[in-house]
C-alpha cells in the first residue's frame, strides 16, 4: 500500500471523528488507457474537501457529486465512466479508457 | 464501509500487516481478508496479494472486489551521503517505507534526514536486521568498499527486486572485481544496476536521485531499464 493510500483513509478516518460525513470512492475496474488502476482511492467530506483519486481529474467533480447524495441516502453505488469520442465536454474519461468507481458510504 | 473495519484496516495497516479488504459490489457488505485466514475467498484473496494487484471475483452471489493493501515497498539506502537527502523524501513521496543505513554517525544525523529512519550499523548487520524481500529495492551510495561490499553482498543473498550502486564505470568494474574473489559470479552480481540509475545526464544530487527513482520505478514495474 503506498504512503498515498494510507492518507486517504487516515483523512476519512479523521473526517468522521471530527463529525463530518465521509463517502470513500474506490476504482474496482479499468478498461483501456485508464489513468488510474483499480484499486486507487478517493476520500470525500460533506463540504465538498477530498483526497486521492480515481482518475487523473477527468471525474473527480462527478464522483463528489454522487459522493455527497450517498453520503445522504447511504446506498452504495457503482458508477461508470467512459468516453466514445473525443468531442465529449461532459462526464468522460479524455484519455479514451473507462473505469468502474466503488462509492460508499463511511458508516 | 463500517468504521469499525475502517479501524481494524488502519490498525493492519499501522503494524504492517497485509490485509485484503473483501467488498460485495452489490450490497457494499464488507469483511477483512488475512492471510491464512478461512474464508471462501482465501485462495483469490492470495492470488491478489502475491500479484500486489486488487481482483474482482464473480461469486454465486454476485461479484465481490478484493483490494490488496500489502506493507509499503522498502529502500534501503547505504551511505548518508548527500544523493541520499534528495533520494529518501523522493523514495518516500512514492510510497516506500525508507531506511537510511551508515555507520558513521557525523552522516547519518536527523538534521541531515528529517523524518527518515536511520540505522548507524554497518551495512551487513543492517541488512541482517532489515531482511530485505521481493519488495524491497538496496541503493549503495558510498562507494566507500568498506561499506558498499558488505552490503551489496547481503543485497545478493536477498530477493530484493533492485540492488544499484553508485559509482563510475571504473569503480564497478572493480567492484566486480571484488566481489568475483568474493565468490559472486556474474549471474549474482549482474543483478547489480551500475553506474546506478538510468541515462538521463543527472549532475546534481536531486537529479541523480531522480535517475535511480526512475530506474527502480522501471525495475519494480517491468520496463526496460
Amino acid at each position: 500500500m503506498s504512503t498515498e493510500t494510507r492518507d486517504i483513509l487516515q483523512s476519512a478516518a479523521d473526517w468522521q471523528a471530527a463529525g463530518r460525513k465521509v463517502a470513500l470512492a474506490t476504482v474496482v475496474s479499468t478498461w483501456g488507457s485508464a489513468p488510474r488502476p483499480a484499486g486507487s482511492q478517493l476520500a470525500i467530506a460533506e463540504n465538498g474537501d477530498f483526497v486521492g483519486s480515481v482518475s487523473g481529474g477527468c471525474v473527480e467533480g462527478a464522483v463528489v457529486a454522487e459522493a455527497l447524495e450517498i453520503m445522504r441516502s447511504g446506498t452504495p453505488k457503482q458508477l461508470d465512466f467512459g468516453v466514445s469520442n473525443d468531442e465529449a465536454w461532459e462526464v468522460g474519461l479524455a484519455c479514451g479508457g473507462k473505469i468502474s468507481v466503488f462509492v460508499e458510504r463511511l458508516e | 464501509m463500517k468504521r469499525e473495519l475502517l479501524d481494524r484496516l488502519l490498525a493492519d495497516r499501522a503494524a504492517q500487516r497485509t490485509v485484503v479488504v473483501a467488498t460485495h459490489l452489490a450490497s457494499g457488505d464488507q469483511r477483512l481478508i488475512h492471510p491464512g485466514d478461512a474464508d471462501p475467498l482465501a485462495a483469490e484473496a492470495a492470488l491478489a496479494i502475491q500479484s500486489d494487484k486488487p481482483r474482482t471475483v464473480e461469486t454465486a452471489d454476485g461479484d465481490v472486489f478484493l483490494n490488496v493493501f500489502n506493507p509499503p515497498l522498502r529502500m534501503i539506502i547505504v551511505g548518508a551521503v548527500h544523493i541520499a537527502q534528495a533520494l529518501a523524501p523522493m523514495a518516500a513521496m512514492t510510497g516506500y517505507d525508507v531506511t537510511i543505513v551508515d555507520p558513521r554517525q557525523a552522516w547519518a544525523t536527523p538534521e541531515r534526514f528529517p523524518d527518515i529512519r536511520i540505522l548507524d550499523a554497518w551495512p551487513d548487520e543492517a541488512l541482517a536486521e532489515l531482511k530485505p524481500d521481493h519488495r524491497t529495492a538496496i541503493v549503495t551510495l558510498t562507494h566507500d568498499p568498506k561499506l558498499d561490499d558488505p552490503a551489496l553482498q547481503a543485497a545478493l543473498s536477498s530477493d530484493a527486486f533492485y540492488i544499484g550502486s553508485l559509482g563510475s564505470r571504473g569503480t564497478h568494474a572493480k567492484r566486480i572485481q571484488r566481489l568475483e574473489t568474493a565468490g559472486f559470479d556474474e549471474s549474482h552480481h549482474s543483478r547489480i544496476h551500475g553506474p546506478v540509475g538510468l541515462n538521463i545526464g543527472a549532475k546534481s544530487p536531486a537529479e541523480i536521485a531522480v535517475s535511480i527513482m526512475g530506474q527502480v520505478t522501471a525495475t519494480l514495474r517491468g520496463a526496460a531499464a
